[in-house]
């Protein structure tokens, strides 16, 4: 063991306490994270959201929320890095202002297919349905799994004013009108027609308006 | 005479059989989902076997249910060994057993359906989250309060990393998942952005430091020296290695969100740690690889012995990587393609599993009351096949990766892009059936090993096998804890 080693008595102390031992390995694992979010978690707080960036509205916080269940973000990015192969493929690269209301984010760590941060209209509504119903339909490469079930739901109203009531809660600016006619807004639509309106917003809606030409990440 | 201790051993082995059926269920959904990448088909448009909705039951089977059964499990057993006591409250122990099988069942069966948070490695909705909060305090607390009725002073060197194990995952899981709930089966982070993404890697990150490397770093501690029959290489470079690892690597998970909208001095210090932390992780499987100076002829003869080099091997092998993957630069390449999932492999089926492996392979014979494990040759079949496999899958994938990375930066002389997206697919299907192929054999390796435990432990099926004893040391003076008398 440490045989004469003069510093080891000091550990000792340490290693002889179970309490101690689990105390200092509290402390020591805690300051990394302190030290990388708190000040990002205490400027998130004192920044407002840039002009023109709204809570997703009703059928496409639906969209989104069907996103999120189907797991897209486990083959699609939505971050443009600040890289320029990056933004000669996808468009200007992505900043903080524009997932400030993407509950969890959805920056994605793979692509498997392509990046979605700004594929709002780059194809029709029709490419994007069929592309979802059957992607090797348009695209006879892809591996791409089929979602024809998304034709045959409808998003549910009452659910989807629950949970703009919860994001309100959280903070995202809700008004009650937003609320009152979530139910009339998705009615009738299905989560296919959803998950389109939500792609065709990427990068289009909710953009800030006042951050064209680029300014470089905050 | 007095009645004597004994080792509870009972939840070890029902940990044991967990791990080695989860470790069959996860890596079955691996292959499925493997397929489904190279052979699109296999959704057969059936939502719950649809690639994006069954890949977390596969990271969620692999890592929390096989990981998580086989590293509660052998804690179980080291912390017992190591302090020669028997386990605090059996009555909590066998709470933390069947509760954590609940968990996984509960996750495994709802992520498939679409009830996930889609937070990666932490996509099970809140109700399971809470379950998990309370399953994993009372695995601490069984800990821990087994420590305190240690009766040898020393707290050894496993149950340090058992203990920083236990404690980050809890601070991380508690932190990570704070949400609102909406429905029971639908609830909003309070993190939103750019917030979000820094908390999710931040646990993402330490996800794979605490429960993949910590967690594992303890069974190593405890079965290479076991297994090497060696003192450990050097005690006091594992003291360094230790408060090295725990601290520094929850600097480091900022190195997932390279060129992205997180601010560029996290990006920068993320990077900074991630270099730093090469040294903790390379003393470690320097101190594990040295240990078996003197024994090194047991790798002729002791398959065991091999799978548990071979992980710390890969340990070494995919700690340099990552940390030249945390380079902005290599980073900028590698980000997004399947290098990142040849590094995940290379360190998941290399490092964890073979070194769980190895260490189920000492600790089941002794937990089952017999003197070998049934079949020796068994065990060559699973190394050969494990290793191939893990070769097969990690040199695919690197390929894959490096290709992706090459050919979505390409550019013509005028700075347009050489390639479509869709080319780096198609240059890269055919690896992703090598991909699937590897992935086969580390399962056959599975089934092999499962098949072995079964006819290992048929003494205990039949209860023909009688408790281990605790070795009682002698008194000694001014011991703390003061020693327990012998009745248990």
């Amino acid at each position: 063991m440490a045989g004469g080693y003069r510093g080891y008595k000091y550990f000792e102390a340490i290693e002889k306490r179970a309490g101690l031992l689990g105390i200092l390995t509290a402390i020591m694992v805690s300051l990394g994270g302190l030290a990388e979010i708190t000040p990002i978690f205490m400027a998130a707080h004192e920044v407002k959201p840039a002009l023109g960036v709204k809570p997703y509205d009703a059928l496409r916080l639906a969209g989104k929320d069907i996103y999120v269940r189907e797991g897209c973000y486990l083959c699609h990015s939505q971050m443009i890095r600040a890289l320029r192969a990056e933004t000669e493929r996808y468009g200007p690269f992505s900043t903080a202002e524009e997932s400030v209301y993407d509950r969890p984010h959805q920056w994605g760590s793979k692509r498997t297919g392509p990046d979605l941060a700004r594929v709002g209209g780059k194809y029709s509504d029709e490419w994007q349905r069929q592309h979802l119903r059957d992607p090797r339909s348009v695209v006879p490469e892809s591996n791409m799994p089929s979602y024809p079930w998304l034709a045959q739901a409808l998003v549910d109203g009452d659910d989807i004013a629950a949970r703009m009531r919860t994001l309100r809660f959280l903070g995202d600016p809700y008004s009650d009108a937003d609320i009152a006619g979530a139910k009339a807004a998705v009615s009738g639509q299905t989560e296919l027609d959803a998950v389109v309106a939500y792609l065709q917003g990427l990068g289009i809606a909710n953009e800030p308006t006042n951050a064209k030409p680029q300014q470089a990440a905050p | 005479m007095p009645k004597t201790e004994t080792y509870n051993d009972q939840v070890v082995r029902l940990f044991l059989l967990a791990a080695a059926v989860w470790g069959i269920i996860g890596m079955s959904v691996g292959v499925w989902i493997a397929a489904e990448l190279a052979w699109p088909f296999w959704n057969f448009d059936v939502p719950f076997l649809t690639f994006s909705r069954l890949r977390p039951d596969h990271t969620f089977g692999v890592i929390f249910a096989f990981g998580g059964s086989a590293l509660m499990g052998t804690c179980y057993y080291v912390v017992q060994r190591t302090g020669h006591t028997r386990l605090a409250f059996p009555r909590v122990a066998n709470l933390t057993f069947w509760g954590w099988q609940l968990i996984c069942v509960l996750a495994m069966l709802t992520m498939p359906l679409g009830i996930t948070q889609s937070k990666e490695y932490a996509e099970p909705e809140w109700f399971i989250d809470i379950l998990i909060a309370v399953v994993w305090v009372s695995f601490g607390f069984v800990f821990f309060a087994t420590l305190a009725r240690r009766r040898i002073r020393h707290i050894y060197v496993a149950n340090w990393y058992y203990g920083a194990f236990i404690i980050a995952v809890g601070l991380l899981h508690i932190v990570n998942n704070l949400a609102v709930p909406v429905s029971l089966t639908k609830s909003y982070p309070i993190y939103s952005g750019v917030v979000d993404a820094m908390v999710q890697w931040w646990y993402g990150h330490n996800a794979v430091a605490f429960f993949l490397t910590a967690g594992f770093l303890g069974m190593m501690y405890y079965f290479v020296p076991r297994q090497a029959q060696q003192p450990l290489w050097s005690y006091r470079f594992s003291i360094v290695n230790f408060w090295a690892l725990i601290s520094i690597y929850m600097w480091a998970g900022s190195h997932h969100l390279m060129y992205t909208a997180l601010p560029d001095w996290v990006q920068s210090v993320g990077m900074a740690f991630s270099l730093i932390l090469l040294m903790p992780s390379w003393g470690s499987a320097a101190n594990g690889l040295l240990t078996f100076n003197g024994s090194w002829h047991k790798l002729k003869t002791d398959p065991a012995a091999k799978f548990m080099v071979i992980a710390l091997v890969f340990y070494a092998a995919s700690t340099f990587e990552g940390s030249m993957m945390a380079i902005k630069t290599v980073n900028a390449l590698s980000h997004y393609t399947d290098w990142t999932v040849a590094h995940v492999h290379s360190g998941s089926i290399g490092w964890v599993a073979m070194i769980t492996i190895g260490s189920l392979y000492a600790m089941a014979p002794r937990a089952l009351g017999r003197p070998a494990m049934h079949s020796n040759t068994a065990m060559e079949w699973h190394f050969w096949l494990h290793t191939t496999g893990v070769l097969l899958y990690v040199l695919a994938m690197w390929v894959a990766g490096v290709t992706e990375g090459l050919m979505w930066r390409a550019t013509n002389p005028d700075g347009s892009l050489t390639h479509a997206f869709i080319d780096s697919l198609l240059a890269i299907k055919p690896l992703y059936a090598v991909r699937w192929l590897g992935g086969m054999f580390v399962l056959a390796g599975m089934v092999v090993m499962a098949w072995n435990l079964w006819h290992t432990a048929a003494h205990a099926r039949a209860k023909l096998i009688t408790p281990i004893p605790v070795p009682i040391p002698e008194p000694e003076t001014a011991q703390v804890p003061a020693p327990l008398p012998a009745m248990g």
